[in-house]
C-alpha cells in the first residue's frame, strides 16, 4: 500500500517526454554551447540594429562619423578598406561601408530566409508525408513515387529557375502595391526581393521532411491508442490531426533544426552565384562573395563573415544532432 | 537483378522527362526570350528568329518539336551563342566531369576511413575529434574553403595555382574544395553504419572463431558497414555535379556551371535544356550505379 507521502514523491518523479529530453540535452556540452552561440547571434542580428537605430541621428554622414551603429548602406569612398578601429569595429569594405553593421543586417536576411523557407517546407512536407502515411497503400505508393521522382531532380537548378520566375512576377506585384495601394516602397522592395527565395527554397525543399513525416505516421498508426481511436469511431482527419500529429513533434523538431542550416547555405550559394538576395538587401552570401574578390589584399572582408557564417551553421547542426539524441534516441546518426 | 535495373531505368527515364518538361515550361514562362535584350534587332528579324526556333508556337508543340529532334540526336542550336548546343557541351563537359569524379574520390578517400576508424574507437578522443572535424566540414561551405585554400595553400605550394584548368595539378584544390563537405557526410554515415554492424551476431561469431582483427574488419564488418554510405554516394554525386557551379566560379574552371547560370539569365532556352538534360542523365546513372552496388554488397536485396 503506497502511503500518501510516497504517492506525492512518485508524482514529482514522473517525467514528461520534454523534461526528459531537456535533461538529456543539457548533458550534451556541444549542444548547450551551440544554443548559447545561436542566442548570441540572434540577439546581435535582430536586437542590436533595433537598439542602434533607435536614437541614431537622421543625417547619414553625421551618423557615420559619430553614432556607434552605422547605416549598413552608407558609402564613404574616402574611407574604403579601413582597418578595424574604435570607430568602425570591424573596419569598412570596398565602398567604405561599415562591415559590422553590414554583417548584422546580412545576418537578419540570411536567418530570415533560413527560418521562413524552413517553415514553408515543414508545413508542406509534414502535411504531404502525413497524408501519404495515413492513406490507402495505393495512394501512399503513388505519393511517395512522386517524391522519389522529385528527389532525382537537381535541387539547385530548380531553385534558381523557380526563384527567377517568381521574382519576375513579384516585380509586377510590388509595382501594383506601391502605385495602387500606396504601400511604402522601401518596405515593399525589401520583401519583394526575398519572397521568391522563401517560396522557391521552401517549396522545393520539403522532400526529406515528407519522407520523415511519413515514416513517423506509419510507425504511430500501428500503436494501440490509434486503434482505440479508430474503434471509438473517430473520423480519419480527427485521428490524424489530434492523435497522430502531436506524437510526431519530437522527430519533426529535430529535422527542422537540421533543415535551417541547409537552407541558409542554399541562400548563400544562390547569392554567391548572383541569383539570390538582391540589393538593397545584403546577406551573408553576398558578403562572402564580395569578400572573396578582395581576399588577396583585404582578407578580413572574407574571413570575418566566414567565421560568423560557419559558426552559425556549426551551432545549428550541433544543436540538431543534440536534439536528435535527446528527442529521438532510437534514430541512428544520419 | 535485371528486374531492378529495368525498373530503375524506367523510373530514371521518367525523372529525366519530368525534369525536361519542368525546365522547358519554367524558362518559357519567364518574361523575355533569347532575342530581347542587349543585342536588339529590327522587329522583323526578331520575328524571323523566333520562327526559326519555332518559338512562335504554343509551348506543348514546341516541346514536341524539341523531343522529336532530341530522339534524332539533335540538341538544337544556342540562339545567343550561335553555336550548336552539343558543341558547347562537348567543350565544357569534360572539365565538370573530371571535377565531379575527382571530388567524389576525395570524399570517399577521406570519409570512409575516417568513419571506420571513428566507429572502431567509439567514444574515444579519436572518435570525438573525427566527428567534430566532420561537423566543421559540413558547416563550412565551398565558397569559404575555396578562397581560403586558394589564398593560403596555392600561394605557398609551387605546383598549385590560384585559378585555372591546365594540368592535373590544377584539379587538386577544386576537388578538395568540392569534396570536403561530401566527405564529412560520408564519414558520419559510415560511422553509423559500422556501429550497427559491429554489434551484430555474425561479427561476434567471427570473433569467437578466432578471425584476426584485420580480417574481421576488412572481410566481415566493412561490407555491411558501408552500405548506408554507398546508398548516399549516388545522390551525393548528383549534388557534387550541380554544386560545382560555385567551385567553377571560384577557380575559374571552364565547366558547365557557367553555362547554366548565363543560359538562365540570357533565356537561352536550348542551351539550358541541353545542360539540364545532361545533368539529369548523369544523376539517373549515378543513382543506378549506387543501386547496383547496394545489391552486390547486400545479398538480401537480390531476392526482392
Amino acid at each position: 500500500m503506497p502511503t500518501e507521502k510516497n504517492a506525492a514523491k512518485d508524482v514529482i518523479k514522473g517525467q514528461s517526454l520534454w523534461s526528459d529530453a531537456w535533461l538529456r540535452l543539457k548533458k550534451n556540452h556541444m549542444a548547450v554551447i551551440s544554443m548559447a552561440v545561436l542566442a548570441l547571434i540572434f540577439l546581435l542580428c535582430f536586437i542590436l540594429p533595433a537598439i542602434g537605430n533607435f536614437n541614431a541621428p537622421e543625417d547619414p554622414a553625421i551618423r557615420a562619423a559619430e553614432h556607434w551603429f552605422k547605416n549598413p548602406n552608407y558609402q564613404n569612398l574616402n574611407n574604403t578598406f579601413a582597418p578595424p578601429s574604435g570607430h568602425h569595429w570591424l573596419g569598412t569594405d570596398q565602398s567604405g561601408r561599415d562591415l559590422f553593421s553590414r554583417l548584422l543586417y546580412g545576418g537578419q536576411i540570411s536567418l530570415l530566409v533560413g527560418l521562413v523557407a524552413t517553415t514553408i517546407s515543414v508545413i508542406v512536407g509534414v502535411a504531404y508525408g502525413a497524408i501519404a502515411g495515413y492513406s490507402s497503400e495505393r495512394t501512399d505508393s503513388l505519393m511517395m513515387r512522386i517524391v522519389d521522382i522529385l528527389y532525382g531532380l537537381p535541387f539547385l537548378v530548380l531553385v534558381i529557375l523557380f526563384s527567377l520566375l517568381i521574382s519576375e512576377h513579384m516585380k509586377e506585384l510590388s509595382e501594383f502595391l506601391i502605385n495602387d495601394w500606396k504601400w511604402e516602397s522601401v518596405f515593399v522592395n525589401k520583401y519583394a526581393n526575398l519572397i521568391p527565395l522563401f517560396i522557391a527554397i521552401g517549396a522545393l525543399g520539403w522532400l526529406t521532411m515528407a519522407r520523415v513525416a511519413r515514416a513517423q505516421v506509419m510507425n504511430i498508426k500501428k500503436q494501440d491508442f490509434v486503434e482505440a481511436a479508430v474503434s471509438l469511431g473517430l473520423k480519419k482527419s480527427t485521428i490524424l490531426t489530434r492523435h497522430i500529429l502531436p506524437n510526431m513533434i519530437g522527430p519533426m523538431i529535430v529535422y527542422t533544426t537540421l533543415t535551417v542550416p541547409s537552407f541558409i547555405l542554399t541562400e548563400a550559394t544562390l547569392s554567391y552565384l548572383g541569383v539570390g538576395v538582391q540589393s538593397p538587401n545584403s546577406s551573408w552570401g553576398i558578403l562572402l562573395q564580395e569578400g572573396s574578390r578582395y581576399m588577396e589584399t583585404n582578407a578580413r572582408l572574407l574571413i570575418v563573415p566566414s567565421i560568423v557564417f560557419s559558426l552559425t551553421l556549426f551551432a545549428l547542426n550541433f544543436l540538431g544532432d543534440g536534439l536528435r539524441d535527446a528527442l529521438d534516441p532510437k534514430a541512428s546518426k544520419d | 537483378m535485371l528486374r531492378i535495373i529495368i525498373s530503375r531505368l524506367t523510373q530514371g527515364i521518367l525523372v529525366i522527362f519530368c525534369l525536361l518538361a519542368i525546365t522547358f515550361v519554367l524558362i518559357r514562362l519567364m518574361p523575355g526570350d533569347p532575342f530581347t535584350g542587349e543585342k536588339s534587332h529590327a522587329a522583323h528579324i526578331i520575328e524571323k528568329n523566333r520562327e526559326n526556333f519555332s518559338l512562335d508556337k504554343p509551348i506543348p508543340i514546341q516541346f514536341g518539336v524539341y523531343l522529336t529532334k532530341l530522339t534524332q540526336g539533335d540538341m538544337g542550336d544556342s540562339p545567343t551563342r550561335e553555336q550548336k548546343v552539343s558543341t558547347i557541351i562537348k567543350h565544357s563537359f569534360p572539365a565538370s566531369l573530371i571535377l565531379g569524379i575527382c571530388s567524389m574520390i576525395v570524399a570517399i578517400c577521406i570519409g570512409i576511413p575516417a568513419g571506420v576508424i571513428a566507429a572502431l574507437k567509439k567514444n574515444s578522443l579519436i572518435d570525438y575529434g573525427t566527428m567534430v572535424i566532420a561537423m566543421i566540414g559540413i558547416s563550412i561551405p565551398s565558397f569559404v574553403i575555396g578562397p581560403l585554400l586558394a589564398s593560403y595553400v596555392a600561394m605557398n605550394v609551387p605546383l598549385l595555382k590560384v585559378a585555372g584548368w591546365g594540368d592535373p595539378f590544377d584539379w587538386i584544390l577544386p576537388s578538395i574544395t568540392l569534396g570536403a563537405m561530401t566527405g564529412a557526410y560520408i564519414a558520419r554515415i559510415t560511422r553509423g553504419g559500422m556501429l550497427e554492424v559491429i554489434n551484430q551476431d555474425y561479427i561476434r561469431t567471427a570473433k569467437a572463431k578466432g578471425v584476426s582483427q584485420f580480417n574481421l574488419i576488412f572481410k566481415h564488418a566493412i561490407r555491411g558497414g558501408i552500405i548506408p554510405a554507398v546508398a548516399y554516394v549516388g545522390p551525393a554525386f548528383a549534388m557534387l555535379l550541380t554544386g560545382s557551379f560555385v567551385v567553377e566560379t571560384i577557380f575559374q574552371i571552364p565547366g558547365m556551371g557557367q553555362h547554366f547560370v548565363t543560359a538562365t539569365k540570357d533565356r537561352d532556352y536550348f542551351l539550358l535544356q541541353g545542360v539540364v538534360l545532361l545533368f539529369g542523365t548523369l544523376i539517373v546513372l549515378a543513382n543506378l550505379a549506387a543501386d547496383i552496388a547496394l545489391v552486390l554488397l547486400n545479398p538480401r536485396l537480390r531476392e526482392a
